[in-house]
């Protein structure tokens, strides 16, 4: 079972990878839309990598209104 | 016509194997453009079919295969018309688009679907005439039609209840919701799984596999395990037509397109 804190740690790391953007440039509670300069179709990407990546199912509805690296940590957590 | 080069999409044919390539930005949605030139593609198939054996569609678009029907060209044409016409309008253009899929459907070729990405509405509905879909691990389906108080229009309900059955088209129909290619493999709907980039290079694999059996009994089996459900799809489009004069569905399409939302194709 993950931490809180690492599944956290994963997904800053994996979204930097994957968006090619600097890792220490990312914070926790960025609303990562901005963070990463992301468009709604790349959202999708990012939801893909993360379910590949923890092998979760994450229904889209869950994450609407969702904007934060820490809170979709919260609802990857819950899922694990 | 043994390639064609078009401004949505565009074919050619070697060795045995159709190659139909989407390629409209920004991720290839289906309006009239797109229809007049897959009628093209559908005329020209009788043609094709007599040196193939196989058929694969696939997109060029970096986001994904298809992102569904273009709904701003929707939106636009059914305000500029009164409603009576615009349900004449939607109706004629469901027609074509129908007659095009059944005739990609029906097919006597083995077609192979090779998806990325955004396989979303009307692309998830094209992926699902072909015989198999290929995934690469990064594509997600989705029939996010509800949210703009429709059902999806190009057969979709239909073939996924032919293929999968009614449990799985009740899933994504009522929650809307998207799922990744690795779900989609787990209930069947995806013959293989690949990496990133990697499907076309499957497709084409698979397409030189198909091609050591012999093209009249592929077509004889394909014709007895894969009917066309004609009375459900007609039935589809005479809901859709009903459906799409309602306040719910002029609402829907307002916001998605005036939508400045990070996620507008959340329901």
């Amino acid at each position: 079972m993950e931490t809180a804190e690492k599944t956290l740690d994963e997904i800053l790391t994996l979204a930097a990878s994957h968006f090619k953007v600097p890792r220490e440039r990312l914070s926790p509670d960025d609303d990562f839309f901005k963070a990463l300069g992301i468009d709604s179709l790349q959202t999708l990407d990012l939801l893909t990598k993360l379910e590949n990546h923890f092998q979760v199912e994450l229904p889209d509805y869950e994450l609407q209104g969702v904007s934060d690296f820490r809170t979709l940590a919260g609802k990857i957590q819950a899922r694990l | 016509m043994k390639q064609f080069q078009g401004q949505a999409l565009s074919w050619k044919s070697e060795a045995g194997v159709i190659e139909l390539a989407l390629h409209r930005e920004p991720c290839n949605e289906l309006g009239s453009l797109s229809l007049g030139e897959f009628e093209t593609f559908a005329s020209a198939l009788c043609d094709l079919e007599r040196e193939a054996h196989a058929l694969i569609i696939y997109s060029e678009m970096k986001s994904g295969f298809c992102a569904g029907a273009d709904l701003r060209e929707l939106y636009e044409r059914s305000q500029a018309m009164e409603k009576t016409a615009a349900q004449r309008g939607v109706r004629e253009f469901l027609q074509r688009i129908h007659h095009v899929l059944n005739r990609i459907d029906s097919s006597p070729l083995t077609t192979i679907a090779a998806v990325h990405g955004v396989t979303f509405g009307g692309g998830f509905e094209l992926a699902l005439v072909c015989d198999l879909i290929i995934a690469d691990k990064m594509a997600r389906f989705c029939f996010p039609e509800l949210r703009l108080g429709l059902i999806p229009g190009f057969g979709g309900i239909p073939r996924l209840k032919r293929d999968l059955g009614n449990a799985i088209v009740r899933d994504l129909l009522f929650t809307g919701r998207s799922f990744n290619a690795t779900k989609a493999q787990q209930i069947g709907l995806v013959s293989q799984l690949v990496g990133e980039g990697e499907a076309l290079r499957a497709a084409r694999a698979t397409a030189a596999q198909i091609s050591k059996f012999d093209g009249h009994t592929v077509a004889a089996a394909k014709k007895f395990i894969k009917p066309i459900p004609q009375d459900e799809l007609k039935r589809e489009i005479d809901l859709f037509c009903e459906l799409f004069t309602s306040a719910a569905v002029e609402a829907g399409l307002k916001k998605f397109v005036e939508s400045t939302d990070a996620q507008p194709y959340l329901p």
